[in-house]
């Protein structure tokens, strides 16, 4: 077999895989119209699956994810504008359902902390940065202390006298 | 600043004793009812054959504290904590409702003829559809019912003496019962 048509086969074996990761979205029930269904999948995409917790409702085969996508469509069906949608399963299992928390007094940590950490260490990093760069002008010293002479001295002579040992 | 060294010790120590708290004393599966202090939600369900009576909002509302149990035939869970419900209705400490969840009436009935039926009042949720206007997110689950039908508190997973005293027996002597 040469390489073109091995690799060729190869390749065959991945199609099916990019087939389905492409209708990965359980096919049950469906609605008719194709924008609602559009919807539905949408929302349903920012819903989090209370079994499996990191899964939207959209991606999850559980049993109870399955029974809010089909709530879901029904109030989408029903006409029922997104956030309306949003609404009724918050009311029932809290801000966690949704997978991007709203932003609001409780959540302005979750929000905000990153960006706050962010300048946090920025600052520490300028500040720390001057600091280095500053260091050498910060210690020239203005004048010695008559005791500093006189020890600089004393350390002078000594040093001169042993040549090379430290006492 | 001979300190400074401290730093970059205690934002460790900081991070490593909030990891370490919720790492023991946090679940993360455990989501807290959003119902809590809220009346329960409208129902209406017919009594699992043979248990009845049937279970409604309004049967909630008893003048006393009572527990709402969401339970299935299939829940593996739900024998666990069963023996304790039976030992409560047998020492009459508190009423218990059956919310019999995503069941088939059948299995659920064989279920209460094996294992015994702690229930005053049981009701079939066959889709489901209940359970989520209650906020179920798995069975069994244990709703704590104040006299005036409201949610006072939600217990996930199987219910132990443990777990009992700890958070339902407060509620139960609060209410002066």
């Amino acid at each position: 077999m040469t390489i073109g048509a091995r690799s060729f086969i190869l390749a065959l074996l991945f199609v099916p895989m990019i087939l389905l990761s492409a209708s990965a979205v359980f096919l049950e029930e469906r609605l008719d119209d194709p924008e609602q269904e559009a919807r539905a999948r949408e929302i349903s995409e920012g819903i989090r699956c209370l079994v499996c917790q990191n899964q939207s409702i959209l991606d999850s085969n559980a049993d109870l994810a399955k029974d809010l996508r089909q709530i879901v469509r029904e109030r989408v069906a029903l006409g029922e504008s997104d956030d309306k949608v949003r609404e009724f399963l918050v009311t029932r299992y809290g801000d966690w359902v949704l997978l991007d928390p709203p932003f609001k007094l409780r959540t302005v940590f979750l929000w905000l902390g990153p960006v706050l950490i962010f300048i946090i260490g920025a600052i520490a990093a300028i500040v720390f940065l001057r600091g280095r760069n500053r260091q050498p002008d910060a210690e020239e010293p203005g004048e010695l202390t008559p005791a500093e002479e006189a020890r600089l001295k004393n350390l002078l002579d000594s040093e001169s006298d042993i040549t090379g040992h430290k006492s | 600043m001979k300190l400074k060294f401290l730093v970059p010790v205690l934002t460790f120590a900081a991070i490593a004793v909030v990891l370490w708290y919720a790492l023991f004393n946090l679940n993360p599966t455990e989501i807290p009812s959003e119902l809590v202090s809220k009346p329960a939600p409208e129902f209406a369900l017919e009594p699992v054959p043979g248990y009845g009576p049937g279970l409604a909002q309004a049967d909630l509302a008893t003048g006393k504290v009572t527990l709402l149990n969401v339970f299935a035939s299939w829940c593996a869970a739900c024998m666990a904590e069963h023996p304790f419900f039976m030992e409560l209705k047998k020492q009459n400490v508190v009423e218990i409702y059956g919310l019999n969840y995503k069941d088939k009436p059948d299995a659920a009935a064989q279920w209460l003829d094996r294992h015994g039926n702690p229930y005053a009042r049981t009701g079939m949720d066959l889709k489901g559809r209940i359970g989520i206007d209650f906020g179920v997110y798995g069975v069994p689950e244990t709703f704590v019912i104040s006299a005036d039908g409201k949610i006072l508190d939600k217990i996930i997973g199987p219910v132990s003496k443990d777990m009992f005293d700890m958070r339902i027996r407060p509620l139960l002597n609060e209410a002066g019962s």
